[in-house]
C-alpha cells in the first residue's frame, strides 16, 4: 500500500506500523513515531494497522536550541 | 536554582545546535560545567544518525531538556512532546509554539493551551514565552513551575530588549524560577539578566556561533556566576550626581 514516510511516498507490504519500520530499514532504538499527527508509543507499534494514504513521521534526536 | 525538584548549580542551559563539530559541543559543555542541555527531534534517516548524536550527548552526563522547536500549533507541539518523552526518557519539555515567522516569537495563546494539555499528561513544562505578566500567570495556573521569558528574538544576539519587563516579572513572580531563553549575545547580557534576579540563562547561538565556542562557553559560565553573585550582594542604586568615595573630613588645605 502507498503511505507517506517523513514526507516521501513509499509502497510497502507491511500491515502494521512496527512491520513497516522494519521493512523501511529503521533499526535505531532512538526513534519515535507519529501516525497522521498522533504519537504512537513503541509498545503500540505492532498492533497499529496502516491504511493507504497514512502519513508516518519517524523522528530521532537532533541538535537543538 | 531548584526547578521541578531538581537542584541545578550552574544557572546556564546550553542548546546543542550549530556547533562547528560534535567535539566542540562536547568541550563547550565540559568547560562551562553546564548541567542541562536542550535537544530536538527531527526526521530520521535509515542510517540512524540520531542515535549516534544521542549516544554522544548521553556521554556528557548532562540532564536533557527536549524542546518542541519549530512547532507552530498546539497539536504539533503536544505530539512532539510525547515523542520526545519516549525517546529521551524524561518528562521535562521546553515548550515552544512559534507564532510569527519573522521574529519567531511564541504564540502565547497556543502556548497556554498546549501547556494545559501537557501538564495534565504529566509533563514538567518549561514554556518559552514573551515577557508578559498575564501570560506568565496563565502558564502558572496551567501548572508550569518555571517560566522562560525571551530576552530578544531567537538567535538575534540583541541581549535584553526589555529589562524593565524582566524586572517586573521578577517582582511579580518572586518564588518562580525564571530562565531567560533566547536573545543573549554576549557575556554582559548574561550578567545583566542574572543581576536582574533571573534564575538562569538558556542560550545556544551566542556560544555555538562565536569565533571560539569553547572560550565563549567558559565566558558565559563566568558571566552567569558573576551576575548571580552581584544580584545576591544587593547592588547600590544608581545616582545622577557624583558622591565622593574618599571621606571629605580631614582633607588638607594646600592652597
Amino acid at each position: 500500500m502507498q503511505i507517506t514516510v517523513n514526507a516521501k511516498p513509499y509502497d510497502i507490504s507491511a500491515e502494521t506500523l512496527g512491520a513497516a519500520l522494519a521493512e523501511l530499514g529503521f533499526a535505531s532504538p532512538a526513534i519515535a513515531t507519529a501516525l497522521n499527527g498522533r504519537f504512537v508509543p513503541t509498545c503500540a507499534r505492532d498492533t497499529i494497522l496502516l491504511a493507504t494514504g497514512d502519513q508516518l513521521e519517524v523522528l530521532a534526536p537532533m541538535q537543538g536550541g | 536554582m531548584r526547578v521541578y525538584d531538581t537542584e541545578i548549580t550552574l544557572p546556564l542551559f546550553l542548546g546543542t545546535a550549530q556547533y562547528p563539530s560534535p567535539a566542540i559541543l562536547q568541550e563547550a559543555i565540559a568547560v562551562s560545567r553546564c548541567e542541562v542541555v536542550t535537544v530536538s527531534l527531527r526526521r530520521e534517516t535509515v542510517d540512524g544518525t540520531g542515535a549516534a548524536f544521542w549516544d554522544m550527548l548521553r556521554a556528557t552526563g548532562t540532564r536533557i531538556l527536549p524542546n518542541t522547536a519549530g512547532c507552530h500549533s498546539v497539536q504539533e507541539a503536544v505530539t512532539t512532546a510525547q515523542m520526545a518523552r519516549e525517546v529521551f526518557a524524561t518528562d521535562w519539555i521546553k515548550l515552544e509554539v512559534i507564532g510569527h515567522a519573522d521574529n519567531l516569537q511564541p504564540d502565547v495563546f497556543a502556548l497556554v493551551e498546549a501547556a494545559n494539555i501537557l501538564v495534565a499528561d504529566g509533563f514538567k513544562v518549561f514554556p518559552y514565552m514573551t515577557d508578559d505578566l498575564v501570560v506568565g500567570e496563565k502558564l502558572l495556573e496551567a501548572g508550569c513551575q518555571v517560566l522562560m521569558p525571551w530576552g530578544a528574538p531567537i538567535g538575534s544576539g540583541q541581549g535584553l530588549r526589555a529589562p524593565d519587563a524582566l524586572r517586573a516579572m521578577r517582582a511579580h513572580f518572586p518564588g518562580v524560577p525564571l530562565i531567560v531563553d533566547a536573545g543573549i549575545g554576549r557575556p554582559s547580557d548574561a550578567v545583566q539578566a542574572m543581576e536582574l534576579g533571573m534564575d538562569a540563562i538558556l542560550l545556544n547561538t551566542a556560544v555555538a556561533r562565536a569565533g571560539d565556542p569553547v572560550g565563549m562557553a567558559r565566558a558565559m559560565a563566568l558571566a552567569v556566576e558573576a551576575g548571580r553573585a552581584g544580584h545576591a550582594a544587593d547592588p547600590i542604586e544608581r545616582r545622577d550626581i557624583a558622591v565622593p568615595s574618599t571621606p571629605v573630613l580631614g582633607i588638607a588645605e594646600l592652597m
